[in-house]
């Protein structure tokens, strides 16, 4: 009972009427979602530093005045050199993971990181212009999925202050306890690098010691041993040698 | 048009018709997004808005919509409104966006959406399509709204991250029952309500 004339001209119309709708939203809340990303990179940087908790309810004021005294920075990872004259904010490290240009390959990692970007942001607190304490973002993967967080280090580039994850799949109740805060709380303390300089942070099975005695273990999450391998590989790859390694052994040397 | 049977169109989806208990649509996103209370408002309030407004759309269009596509007509519009609504949550509720991930966008596939856009919407005046929408949206949110509650205080002993049950863990008496905050734990909370449902109402049974 349609002509094909009628029919396409029809559907034309519904795809046009979508497509202005669908493109229209988009433009229209991509700056507040840009904020909310921002925002949310910023709370993450703070839980990991310990100056803020996921239980602080942060309104934009209160995020602003806690990260007033962090700055963020870009570090090329092949040389380890900061690179001042880039704005971070136009710098997507994820992002630029996934394009040709802006990463190389890595090498092979139990992390199951495939590329590497070639630079990266960093968040340095500073308060009063002293270098108190860095994070640096880490990824890799688990045993559902690829965990996302922060580490935290002291100045000296080696003791850890804190560490966090942002986005992961793992089982709730087991590798999913990586978000506990009674786990994260095992982490300050901890030395990352041997005599040698080399990343040797473990996530054991079973219990460590206290970091005084046992500075380069941390106690594994019951019934997650993969998502705890998980987490001694991606610390390992990021704070060695192919990740942030160039640039870590600045502070040892600043010292 | 507040007459009985614009009333039953919007009230019948909510016990007597249910989309899940009865028709057994949408489970998928309901096992996935109802471990918390938060998720599952946010989601609820989404499908209903997307159910209520494609039934819309697709009345007011529907006798212009050319029988030989209309299926993909509906589909576009379904589509075009999810992702409408997946921008506008992450602008908006940003968090809980998050902890949803991929399920807003499947609300595409959600079989209530399409079935009553087909079903309903393409033989009904708008308004009625409209309520129609609402009640089959707020029938989804009714099953999921207890999976959800259900789920929460069992599995992490809080109901929209207010504590209820003191946990073991921080100092209480409660053990957190792992399965609740695992997909199977849906299944056995669903399962439950709709034996619960046609147990009071027989007539929900199915043919043998």
């Amino acid at each position: 009972m349609n002509s094909a004339r009628t029919i396409l001209g029809f559907a034309a119309a519904v795809c046009l009427v979508c497509a202005v709708l669908v493109s229209g939203s988009a433009v229209a809340l991509r700056s507040l979602q840009a904020e909310n990303a921002e925002r949310e990179r910023q709370r993450n940087v703070l839980y990991a530093v310990g100056l803020a908790d996921p239980d602080d309810d942060l309104d934009e004021a209160g995020l602003a005045e806690r990260f007033g005294d962090i700055r963020a920075v870009v570090v090329d990872l092949e040389t380890g050199a900061e690179l001042p004259e880039v704005d971070p904010a136009t710098v997507d490290p994820l992002v630029e993971a996934g394009l040709a240009d802006s990463s190389r390959p890595a090498p092979d990692n139990p992390a199951r990181i495939r590329r590497i970007e070639r630079r990266s942001v960093v968040y340095r607190l500073e308060p009063e212009g002293r270098l108190e304490a860095v994070v640096l973002p880490v990824r890799g993967q688990g045993l559902w999925s690829v965990l996302y967080g922060f580490v935290a280090l002291e100045a000296d580039g080696s003791t850890v202050r804190g560490l966090t994850f942002y986005e992961h799949r793992e089982t709730p109740g087991l590798g999913g306890e990586v978000d506990n805060p009674a786990w994260k709380a095992l982490w300050p303390g901890r030395r990352v690098f041997s005599g040698t300089g080399e990343a040797v942070i473990e996530v054991v099975r079973g219990a460590a010691g206290p970091p005084a005695e046992d500075p380069h273990r941390v106690d594994g999450l019951a019934g997650a041993t993969m998502t705890s391998r998980g987490v001694t590989n991606l610390l390992r790859f990021w704070l060695g040698e192919a990740g942030f390694g160039p640039w870590l052994e600045r502070f040892d040397e600043a010292d | 048009m507040a007459d009985s049977a614009s009333r039953r169109v919007l009230m019948d989806p909510l016990i007597q018709n249910n989309p899940i208990a009865l028709q057994v649509l949408g489970i998928c996103s309901a096992l996935a997004v109802t471990t918390t209370m938060a998720t599952t408002a946010v989601m609820c309030v989404a499908v209903v808005a997307v159910t209520a407004l494609s039934n819309l759309s697709v009345s007011l269009l529907r006798h212009r919509i050319p029988n030989s596509i209309r299926i993909i007509v509906q589909l576009t519009i379904i589509a075009s409104l999810v992702i409408v609504t997946d921008q506008v949550l992450k602008a908006y509720v940003y968090e809980v966006s998050r902890q949803l991930t991929v399920f807003v966008g499947l609300i595409i596939t959600n079989c209530i959406i399409m079935g009553r856009a087909e079903a309903f919407a393409m033989q009904n005046p708008p308004i009625r399509s409209l309520l129609d929408g609402i009640g089959n949206g707020l029938g989804y949110a009714a099953v999921l709204l207890i999976t959800g509650a259900c789920r929460e205080i069992l599995g992490s002993g809080s109901f929209f991250g207010v504590p209820v049950l003191p946990l073991v863990s921080e100092g209480g008496w409660y053990t957190p029952n792992g399965l609740m905050t695992l997909s199977p734990g849906a299944f056995f909370v669903i399962g439950f309500l709709i034996w619960t449902l046609r147990w009071f109402r027989p007539e929900q049974h199915e043919a043998e």
